[in-house]
């Protein structure tokens, strides 16, 4: 362990692979000694582990009905009680992590590549393509998300598949403006126009070099943004314009418990309370990742 | 500029030049605020027009209904202006809305611009209480968090802050319905005041508590009050959580600062120091930050407004969203765009003029 230790945070590595570890283990360690990052760590893992799980964890079937136990209240046996159709609410909210992650992680995968693209590009060349690009992501960002969203899966139909579309249409601006920014404090530095007068094109440039040192701005953002994504989805799924019915997406379970919130509270509480305790694990670790990867955000915790 | 021996009214000249310049800047200023909000919003349209056209839904059918023979689909197509070019569509689509034609809601029956102005004020109205509650206890929460920084009340105004963040607000509407409605009684349901005071108070600015108090109908007022408060401080919230953790942050900017310290060792109070020294000069920041989050109350009141049945623009675009009423959603999504655009320009506007450092 001590070698191990030694090893990792070697002043003089002698590989490449030797200093990324060292440098993730430092910033582990560094994560780690801020409490509320090891919270929404824990959180997040917590997570994965739950979806990934999921039918072993949840002790019923989250789609099968028993109509002769509709609306139990909590107890040992359902302990956050059933719904209108006899289904156990808890296994319901386990097997909606599933959903959630997906989600997130597709519209991660989806809007983060984009707007990186489109601010290392900006940034990179400048000129009219910078005017062009910022131009259209400024539009987009003094839009408002939420209603964009509602607009875009009004035409496209509800679904989970167009939820994931209409959130991640909206929220790759942001992306694109913090990859500009990153991109502009390098743009003139020598290893840039060392690589240029090494022959390296455009697109290796900026693919190799430019979208690199991007990322760990974009990871804090993205992270910090997890939580607005779960509450648009959820939103939509309130609305009954993400997932459908009998999906076990937390929003629309709040939706359906609508009807029973005044004498069966359970059945719309217990699925916002997974939905705060996941945003608020997202939010967590952004804020610690943020003081950690940003130093320069040190003076406005 | 001017030596000791010209006597001429050289200061007189000076200022007039100089307020001259000034607004020379304030005019320039609108006018790129002019533009930038007319390009934005062309933008929009072109959004929404998008969003109308790439409906999979075809306009037609839900006109002629499927058993239609072509000649009639066809006559309707083109009576609709359908069959011609797309950029044509567009130009005529954006004459259309500057001429303050939206349409005509399919499950109201009326004209879509009419409907929103009816709508609009309740959620005006709820949106600027809800801001007022937000700026009210929000800022004092920021500045005592920063010069607390550290202990225990900052702390939990940290997680009051994040929690703006992370929990739904149609499901604190809901649990607030269930608690202080069902349960303790302490407020009135949903909508904008009990059913049998509908319609006894003519509406002249259309904002419930306005009109009541001009009618002289205090009881409608209250009664609407006991409507208003759950949702709005709710809404209040989230505009809460954002204006404090802004508030602090730029709080804690200022103390750091080395004139803050020199105040200090000259034996200035502390709450002096704190309130003129270091709060003043972060005001110019906070009005935009309070403007983005009453643009942003503005679109948060759309899931408010579905939860507490609120007659208001936000209801009315989930309403129309469920019947696929495409008129009434694009009308709403461009009115509500409309009104987040110019609150957000206007935040930045406000920021340039107001900002000491920009006017010299």
């Amino acid at each position: 362990m001590n070698r191990l230790q030694q090893w990792l945070t070697d002043e003089s590595p002698e590989t490449r692979w030797q200093a990324n570890l060292g440098r993730s283990w430092r910033l582990l360690r560094m994560l780690m000694k801020n409490p509320l990052a090891l919270l929404g760590s824990l959180i997040i893992i917590g997570l994965i582990l739950v979806a990934a799980f999921a039918p072993w964890i949840a002790p019923q079937s989250p789609i099968g009905q028993d109509l002769g136990n509709r609306l139990l209240p909590p107890s040992s046996e359902h302990f956050m009680g059933t719904d209108e159709l006899g289904r156990d609410i808890f296994s319901r909210v386990i097997h909606g992590s599933r959903i959630t992650l997906l989600i997130v992680a597709l519209v991660a995968i989806i809007s983060a590549p984009l707007g990186l693209l489109i601010g290392a590009v900006s940034g990179y060349f400048g000129g009219w393509i910078d005017k062009l690009l910022m131009g259209i992501t400024d539009v987009f960002l003094s839009m408002p998300k939420l209603i964009l969203a509602l607009a875009f899966v009004a035409a496209l139909g509800p679904g989970i598949e167009n939820a994931i579309i209409a959130i991640a249409i909206t929220a790759w601006p942001v992306y694109a403006r913090i990859a500009r920014a990153e991109t502009l404090t390098f743009r003139q530095s020598e290893f840039i126009a060392a690589t240029q007068m090494l022959g390296a094109s455009n697109t290796r440039i900026i693919v190799r070099h430019v979208l690199p040192l991007c990322t760990s701005s974009m990871i804090v953002r993205m992270t910090l943004d997890m939580a607005g994504i779960i509450l648009t989805a959820a939103g939509l799924g309130f609305l009954g314009l993400g997932a459908q019915p009998p999906l076990p997406e937390w929003g629309a379970m709040i939706s359906r418990g609508r009807t029973f919130i005044l004498d069966q509270w359970w059945v719309a509480t217990m699925p916002g309370i997974a939905i705060i305790v996941v945003s608020l694990g997202f939010c967590f670790l952004g804020d610690g990742l943020r003081d950690v990867l940003d130093p320069r955000n040190e003076g406005q915790r | 500029m001017s030596s000791p021996t010209a006597k001429p009214p050289v200061p007189a000249g000076n200022v007039t030049t100089r307020s001259e310049a000034r607004w020379l800047f304030i005019s320039r200023k609108l006018l790129g605020f002019l533009f930038v909000v007319a390009l934005t919003f062309l933008a929009l349209l072109a959004v929404t027009f998008f969003i109308g056209r790439i409906i999979p839904i075809d306009p037609v059918l839900s006109i002629v209904g499927d058993r239609a023979s072509n000649e009639v689909y066809e006559a309707a197509r083109i009576a609709m202006g359908l069959d011609r070019p797309l950029p044509v569509q567009f130009f005529s689509y954006v004459g259309d809305v500057l001429s303050g034609d939206l349409g005509r809601s399919v499950s109201t029956n009326r004209e879509v611009i009419s409907d929103l102005a009816r709508v609009f004020p309740a959620t005006l109205e709820m949106a600027t209480i809800g801001i007022i509650i937000g700026v009210l206890i929000g800022v004092p929460m920021g500045v005592f968090a920063a010069s607390h920084q550290g202990s225990w009340v900052d702390h939990i105004i940290r997680m009051l802050a994040l929690s703006g963040y992370a929990v739904p607000a149609f499901w604190l509407g809901l649990v607030g319905l269930a608690l202080f409605y069902a349960n303790l009684g302490w407020v009135a349901g949903p909508g904008r005041m009990d059913v049998y005071f509908e319609g006894l108070i003519e509406p002249v600015t259309g904002l419930l508590l306005v009109d009541s108090l001009l009618a002289g109908d205090t009881d409608v007022f209250w009664n609407a009050v006991s409507h208003i408060v759950l949702p709005a401080l709710i809404l209040g919230f989230f505009a809460l959580a954002y204006i404090a953790r802004m508030t602090r942050s730029f709080m804690l900017d200022q103390l750091s600062q080395e004139y803050i310290t020199t105040a200090r060792v000259k034996g200035v109070p502390g709450w002096r120091v704190l309130w003129v020294h270091a709060f003043l000069p972060i005001r110019v920041q906070l009005i935009t930050v309070i403007g983005l989050s009453y643009a942003g109350l503005l679109e948060g009141s759309v899931m408010i407004e579905t939860v507490f049945s609120w007659p208001g623009i936000g209801n009315y675009l989930t309403v129309a969203l469920l019947n696929a009423d495409m008129n009434a959603v694009l009308g709403a999504t461009l009115v509500i765009g409309m009104v987040f655009i110019i609150i957000n320009k206007l935040s930045d506007v406000l920021y340039g003029l107001l900002d000491p450092r920009s006017a010299r």
